[in-house]
């Protein structure tokens, strides 16, 4: 050991380096394009709102992709995390405060008082949703709403930010892969696709409600509810399709790919959340809660978000289903039943199958779950007809706003530079929750350790994004297999040491706790494997 | 109760006490003057360069030690008397126990260089040299140049972790090639240019004569064996580490380089263990050096001295040599033995990619064709393949054809199995 004196000097070095004269200029660019935006939105008329938008928007896009020029092209392919814990916007520092208020005073005012972007109920539109029109009519042929705004910047941010996220990760070809994908599926399912589809709304003959086709129930919460399903029921073919493949979408094609690659075909791979808090929200991976506490509150929160959302879209859907079988082909009652037998079977056969998987604290979770759930069905099916116990509207409007807007919107991205970037798909998201579940007990992923390898630097833990303790399965040469990892490989790629491996394989053997490290002679490793599982046991 | 005292919360010392807890109920305490919690030591260049802070490179919470009644003490071991079974420490205090383990780790290598104690002047081994790098070497203002002064491991993490603030970086190496003495020339040579891409200056062949001091007791240039003199504010004392057991000096156990242990990491005085770099084996296995300083032998010497202790008496008999690193950007993972001049029963077999940031190099016996080792640079490979097959002594031939099987590159990236293949079959005839 070293005997110089202790000194009690703060171990958080300088910066790197400042920003290079490119990157002032891009910042500069970046800000005159959002300026453009704030201007609009304080009623600054601008003259020909299709230039201007154009020019904003470009020269926002423009300013990420040269800053990400400037930071990156000129230095060599690998791992580029210098400075992130002594930069200010990456460690919680003023202008990561600062970021992080002005994002969530932005989503405030998205939810809640879209008048002040310029939403008009009657007559056109002004302030910063006039500016978009002229696009929101190209595409749609209808006038812009908060939404297009939203829509827009959010497809922008994974563009341009997926082009920062390219060039870092260059190196690395899942990474590169896996961003086209977002990119791709933002663009086109999340974007083009349901703006033109919304032309086909001239028509009589259709009516289809405004469909993101990669946005799966219970992510996509309000998908069953009546003017949607009415919609898609009132639009022939194409109107049926799109129901059912909203319902085939949960209940077997989620399934069959979690089952085959794990949650990350959706999370990190698809998902517009995802695909936002892998650009945009890169820079703030490092700053997830790692404690074994926040993995506790994440377990009790996202389940609980998991059982609201079902019970919620159960009563919402059962209040508009009548005993009419001309209108809906279910009526009340084998809903609920078909319901309350479904999520019986389910836990029947989880429980069957996977019991000895369960801690204790999740089999209570679990029981407790079933058990409410089943008995607001029964209450309900027993009493008649009074609405469940819950006011489904009052149960619908309290899930919007506490889960949909404050949950996923001010929080989830507003506190991106604060929490992280995935605080709203750890702690928050159903669909992660139910892809989870499927990924922890019936799955064929897992993040593989090579044998005795690990140095327990930390760079996996520090970097995972959902939170996940990453070394503390790979010093112990155990398999990662979390139902949050969303498989976003960022802990394999800075690994320094070629420890962890991203894997699809067999399911026997996947779950290996009472694995060790390889290095010692064969006798002693197999009397510590034999410790190990005995104290599991 | 039986007390375990352990000195030192390295690896090596934390692993000890970890098992021992596993499979006792003994009193245990662990003692550092470094930390107060066991934290990475290979992970405090990371904490330079930003990449995490401190506490990341804790790989267990704060509760875990009270939880799992380890006792931590915060303390420097000045003296050990073994007849009393007593730790004597600075602030004098001391401790009793009834086993102890010796885990006291390294210190940088001075080898008596004219200025190796002047100001700015310093090694990187402890969370202490961590702190005074960002004394010497805040940013490229205070430290306008820094040389290196040996080119191994820790070097080259110094001078990556410099050139992060832009802080001109020369090496001075000893050998024909970067890290010479242990890589062959084909891959010292990659790593030579790697090292060039990234701006900083190699001196091969060189050696330092002495660092120069300016008037208040700073270095200022260093000298070297060629007589150039080299400017410069910060020198970093990388050429390898020794065990860091001055302490025990007068303790009345045997003392070489380091603490002399039997294959049972016992020490001549009874209950008195030696674990990690600071123990010097007598009869050290295989190939192996009697002082191993990896990280990997720390941990693999605390779980067999765990054993013993707590009554199921075991031999530290390590498997299969392995051992990892990163330079830069490439990643480096060693199993086996490859040895920088073959040996005469030794024949080795090299491919490289056209890219020059990738290569392996598989050594084999000469009559048999068995596998002795592979070196391997940018390619990751399954270290439980590789014990398996090194310990089998499965031929060259089998490895070669079986590569794939010990493939760990993340998904997607481009496989080189066939065009090492190819390459293999080209240089030794054996298609068939």
């Amino acid at each position: 050991m070293n005997t110089t004196v202790q000194r009690n000097m703060s171990l958080s070095g300088e910066p790197p380096a400042a920003l290079s004269a490119i990157q002032k200029f891009s910042v500069v660019l970046g800000m005159f394009g959002l300026g453009v935006l704030l201007l609009a939105m304080f009623n600054i008329d601008f003259p020909n709102k299709t230039t201007w938008l154009a020019i904003s928007l470009s020269a926002i896009t423009l300013g990420v992709v040269i800053f990400s020029y400037g930071a990156y092209a000129n230095k060599s392919a690998g791992i580029k995390n210098d400075g992130v814990y002594q930069k200010s916007i990456s460690s919680r520092g003023l202008l990561g405060w600062l970021l992080g208020i002005a994002l969530t005073g932005f989503y405030v005012v998205l939810y809640f008082y879209p008048q002040y972007l310029g939403l008009r109920n009657e007559g056109d539109n002004v302030g910063v949703i006039a500016l978009f029109d002229p696009l929101s009519k190209f595409l749609s042929g209808n006038p812009a709403s908060q939404w297009f705004v939203y829509g827009t910047l959010y497809t922008i941010a994974i563009l341009a930010f997926g082009i920062k996220f390219l060039w870092k990760y260059r190196h690395n070809r899942y990474e590169v892969l896996r961003t086209l994908s977002v990119m791709f599926f933002q663009a086109s399912f999340a974007f083009i696709i349901p703006e033109v589809m919304a032309r086909l709304n001239n028509s009589e003959a259709y009516n289809i409600p405004y469909y993101d086709l990669k946005n799966i129930w219970p992510l996509n919460y309000y998908n069953f509810e009546q003017y949607r399903v009415d919609g898609f029921i009132s639009s022939g073919n194409l109107g049926i399709f799109l129901l059912l493949f909203g319902i085939v979408s949960i209940l077997v094609i989620t399934p069959i790919l979690t089952y085959f690659y794990g949650k990350r075909w959706y999370c990190s791979w698809v998902c517009g959340c995802g695909g936002l808090a892998e650009t945009s929200g890169d820079a703030f991976r490092q700053l997830s809660d790692k404690s074994l506490f926040a993995w506790r509150v994440e377990r009790w929160v996202v389940h609980s978000v998991l059982v609201f959302s079902v019970l919620m879209t159960t009563a919402v859907i059962h209040s508009y289903l009548s005993y009419d079988a001309d209108k809906y082909l279910l009526n009340k009652d084998t809903f609920l039943i078909s319901v309350a037998v479904f999520l019986g079977l389910l836990f029947a056969v989880i429980w069957y199958f996977k019991k000895e998987e369960f801690k204790k604290d999740a089999r209570y979770g679990a029981i407790g779950y079933l058990a409410i759930t089943l008995g607001l069905i029964g209450i309900h099916y027993m009493s008649g007809s009074s609405v469940f116990i819950f006011n489904p509207e009052t149960l619908r409007s309290t899930y919007a706003f506490l889960i949909g807007s404050i949950f996923s919107g001010v929080i989830g991205t507003g506190f991106y530079p604060i929490f992280g970037n995935r605080v709203w798909c750890r702690f928050g998201c159903p669909m992660a929750a139910i892809l989870g579940l499927q990924q922890r007990l019936f799955s064929k992923f897992r993040i593989t350790t090579n044998g005795g390898q690990c140095i327990s630097c930390g760079n996996c833990s520090t970097y995972c994004e959902m939170g996940i303790d990453v070394r503390a399965y790979a010093q112990k040469g155990e398999n990662i297999i979390r139902a949050s990892c969303v498989g976003c490989g960022i802990c394999s790629a800075v690994c320094p040491r070629g420890v962890l491996k991203l894997e699809n394989g067999s399911t026997k053997g996947r779950i290996n706790s009472e694995a060790v490290l390889l290095g010692n002679d064969v006798d002693l490793l197999n009397l510590i494997q034999e410790n190990k599982a005995s104290h599991k046991g | 109760m039986k007390h375990i005292a352990i000195i030192g919360n390295g690896i090596a010392g934390i692993t000890a006490a970890r098992h021992i807890r596993k499979l006792s109920d003994y009193k245990i305490t662990v003692i550092s003057a470094e930390s107060e919690y066991f934290f990475s030591r290979t992970a405090l260049m990371y904490v330079y360069m930003g990449h995490m802070k401190f506490e990341h490179t804790q790989p267990y919470e704060n509760w875990f030690w009270e939880k799992n009644n380890i006792q931590l003490k915060h303390g420097f071991v000045k003296e050990v008397n073994t007849e009393n079974k007593r730790l004597l420490f600075e602030d004098g205090s001391d401790l009793t126990y009834d086993d102890l383990i010796i885990a006291s780790g390294s210190k940088p290598n001075k080898f008596g260089w004219p200025g190796e104690n002047l100001k700015g002047v310093q090694g990187l081994y402890s969370k202490q040299d961590l702190e005074l790098l960002e004394e010497n070497a805040p940013n490229n203002e205070v430290c306008k140049r820094a040389v290196i002064v040996g080119g191994g491991l820790i070097g080259i993490e110094l001078a990556e972790m410099l050139r992060t603030r832009n802080i001109p970086v020369t090496m001075l190496v000893r050998d024909r090639y970067f890290w010479g003495s242990v890589l062959p020339e084909g891959e010292a040579k990659l790593i030579g240019n790697h090292i060039k891409d990234h701006h900083i200056e190699l001196k091969l062949n060189t050696q330092l004569k002495e660092i120069v001091s300016d008037e208040n007791g700073r270095a200022s240039a260093i000298i070297t064996s060629e007589g150039e003199k080299i400017e410069c504010n910060l020198v970093g004392l990388t050429a390898g580490v020794r065990p860091s057991i001055d302490f025990l000096n007068d303790s009345g156990i045997e003392l070489g380089k380091g603490v002399k242990v039997n294959k049972y990491l016992e020490t001549n005085i009874p209950n008195v263990y030696a674990i990690g770099d600071c123990a010097e084996q007598l009869e050290p296995t295989g190939f192996r050096k009697p002082v191993e300083a990896v990280w990997y032998t720390g941990r693999m010497m605390g779980e067999a001295v765990a054993q013993t202790i707590c009554g199921n008496k075991m031999a530290y008999r390590p498997g299969v040599w392995f051992n990892s690193a990163k330079f830069l950007d490439i990643e480096y993972q060693t199993y086996g033995w490859v040895w920088a001049k073959p040996q005469d029963y030794e024949q080795q077999f090299y491919w490289e990619h056209p890219d020059g940031k990738k290569c392996i190099r598989i050594s084999f016996h000469k009559e048999n064709h068995a596998i002795l080792g592979i070196n391997t640079f940018g390619i990751r490979l399954s270290h439980e393949k590789f014990d398996k097959w090194i310990s089998e002594e499965k031929s060259v031939e089998f490895v070669i054809e079986n590569l794939h099987k010990a493939h760990f590159d993340p998904e997607f990236y481009k496989k080189h199995y066939s065009a090492i293949k190819k390459s293999f079959d080209n240089q030794f005839q054996l298609a068939n």
